[in-house]
């Protein structure tokens, strides 16, 4: 039937304190029309599932600038598919190095934004995954 | 699937919850379905509205509150609600930040939820999630909106108590919010009590209030038309057990100073709407609203729905033509109209009660 906004979950995991980034980008999916559910700074995995089983997103971005991925990315995976939620595709904004990318794969991150990705490319990404993920 | 679905939501399985609360949000075909088949499960929860001026504190306020209320070990369910921007219909909901702390206690659920600025939809959808919530077993739900205009004033109404919270210091140009909104407080809340200026804001809420309430008595005794809620006000008396004057109560929400005390005056309220036997009629009102807001939609929704038909074309060439005058033409229309109306919708009733037999 209608089309209804997309909604997603932006965190920011780790425990660095930055979340200018994430911030920017919250806005900017909000000005893409899409409903972003923000919260903040040093997010447990166990807080990243809980938000995104309660807020029934479609996918769930997480700003990971501290290099830690590596480790925060499979707890946070684990964390969601405890709570069943092993479809929900990742996001990861930040600093991630090209060998990593495989890896974040198998952990179901669906799309990686280096520094400097262009807006609307995120947003078209965005949009890919969710109709993808809803088939 | 919905069967399946609404089993699992009334046994309080949180995945079912969240589904469940999509399809009301998205205005699904199903969630009908959903509100019929909890609806003789509904209006046990007590609803509590917090509404205000941006950034006063109302998340804050509530992260802290919600922690008074799990020590006495009740569940509790806190529905945000954030305006959707009327440009983009995008929203950023930001409310959770303050609340990420009860992750892991099963016993609290926080949804977000965007306006999505529909023409009467937001009152619903809210009544509807509401619903979905009280099905699913949580005695408490508050409500949190913020409090800029006519719509968020709709909203807060749905609660059983409402909050008003007000900050020091936020200027002149939320006067007039304030104003309107402290017409709905049960109760008034002078958040960040420990900011410079708060002796000042509260003696002007007080002043603001004392003129609220002498209003409303002046207005109960030039009507006396014998009306049951006209009545009550005519009688108000302060310390008469059948009145409820707003009070104020100052908090700082981020230390939690005053939050224990603010629960106990809900309490009150609740005991007060139930003691007086308020809480029938405040039920009935609220039904009546209801009922009223959804006819109206319902209608207007049919209406624009044949509205672009060949006959409104027929009648703008008419008018064109100069061969009709506009209210002949909308007399016609809205006769045409109407029996278009009738008809598709006893095509479906028709359609419901074949498709219905489950
Ligand atoms: N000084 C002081 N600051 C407070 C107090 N309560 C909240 N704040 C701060 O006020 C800011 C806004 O708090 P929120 O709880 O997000 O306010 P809100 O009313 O929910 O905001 P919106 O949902 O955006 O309208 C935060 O920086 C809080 O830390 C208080 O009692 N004293
Ligand atoms: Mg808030």
């Amino acid at each position: 039937m209608s089309k209804h906004p997309v909604r997603i979950l932006i965190a920011k995991p780790g425990l660095d304190g930055h979340d200018r980034g994430a911030k920017v980008i919250a806005r900017m999916l909000r000005d893409a029309g899409m409903e972003v559910i923000y919260t903040g700074l040093r997010q447990t995995p166990e807080m990243i599932a809980e938000a995104a089983l309660q807020e029934d997103v479609d996918l769930v971005g997480l700003s990971i600038l501290s290099g830690a991925h590596t480790s925060l990315v499979p707890r946070i995976r684990e964390k969601m598919n405890e709570c069943g939620l092993e479809a929900i595709p990742l996001l990861l904004g930040g600093i991630i190095p090209q060998d990593d990318y495989e890896s974040m794969q198998a952990y179901g991150v669906a799309s990686i934004f280096g520094p400097g990705t262009r807006a609307d490319a995120i947003v078209s990404e965005i949009e890919t995954i969710v109709s993808k993920s809803k088939q | 699937m919905v069967a399946q679905l609404t089993r699992s939501l009334l046994e309080g399985d949180r995945p079912a919850l969240a589904r469940a609360l999509t399809r009301i949000e998205n205005h699904d075909e199903r969630a009908r379905e959903i509100i019929a088949s909890i609806f003789p499960a509904t209006g046990n929860a007590r609803i509590i509205g917090i509404t205000g001026a941006p950034g006063t504190g109302k998340s804050t306020l509530v992260n802290e509150w919600v922690k008074v209320i799990r020590a006495e070990g009740e569940p509790v369910a806190i529905l945000a609600i954030d305006p959707s921007s009327p440009i983009t219909g995008g929203a950023i909901m930001g409310d959770r930040v303050r609340m990420q702390e009860h992750a892991g206690d099963a016993g609290v659920y926080i949804r977000s939820m965007a306006s999505r600025g529909k023409l009467g939809g937001l009152a619903n959808a809210t009544r509807d999630a509401i619903r979905v919530l009280d099905a699913a077993g949580f005695p408490y739900i508050l409500l949190e909106t913020v409090g800029t205009g006519q719509s968020e004033v709709d909203v807060a109404q749905l609660a059983h108590t409402t909050i008003v919270v007000e900050a020091p210091g936020l200027g002149d140009e939320v006067q007039a919010i304030k104003a309107g909104l402290l017409e709905i407080a049960d109760i008034v809340v002078l958040n960040k009590a420990d900011r410079p200026g708060a002796a000042q804001t509260l003696r002007s809420l007080q002043q603001m209030l004392a003129l609220g309430s002498s209003r409303m008595e002046a207005d109960g005794i030039t009507h006396h038309t014998g009306d049951h809620g006209v009545n009550m006000t005519a009688e108000k008396k302060p310390g008469d057990a059948a009145v409820w004057i707003p009070p104020i109560i100052q908090t700082v929400a981020r230390e939690g100073d005053g939050v224990e005390e603010l629960w106990q005056l809900v309490k009150s309220h609740i005991e007060y709407l139930q003691v007086a036997n308020h809480m029938v009629d405040w039920n009935r009102r609220q039904l009546a609203q209801e009922l009223k807001e959804r006819l109206e939609n319902q209608w207007l929704e049919r209406f624009r729905w044949h509205m672009n038909g060949q006959a409104f074309q027929q009648q703008v060439d008419r008018l064109a033509e100069g061969s009709i005058d506009p209210f002949t033409a909308v007399d016609e229309l809205l006769n045409h109209t109407l029996a278009e109306v009738l008809e598709s919708s006893t095509a479906l009733t028709g359609t419901h009660k074949g498709g219905g037999a489950r």
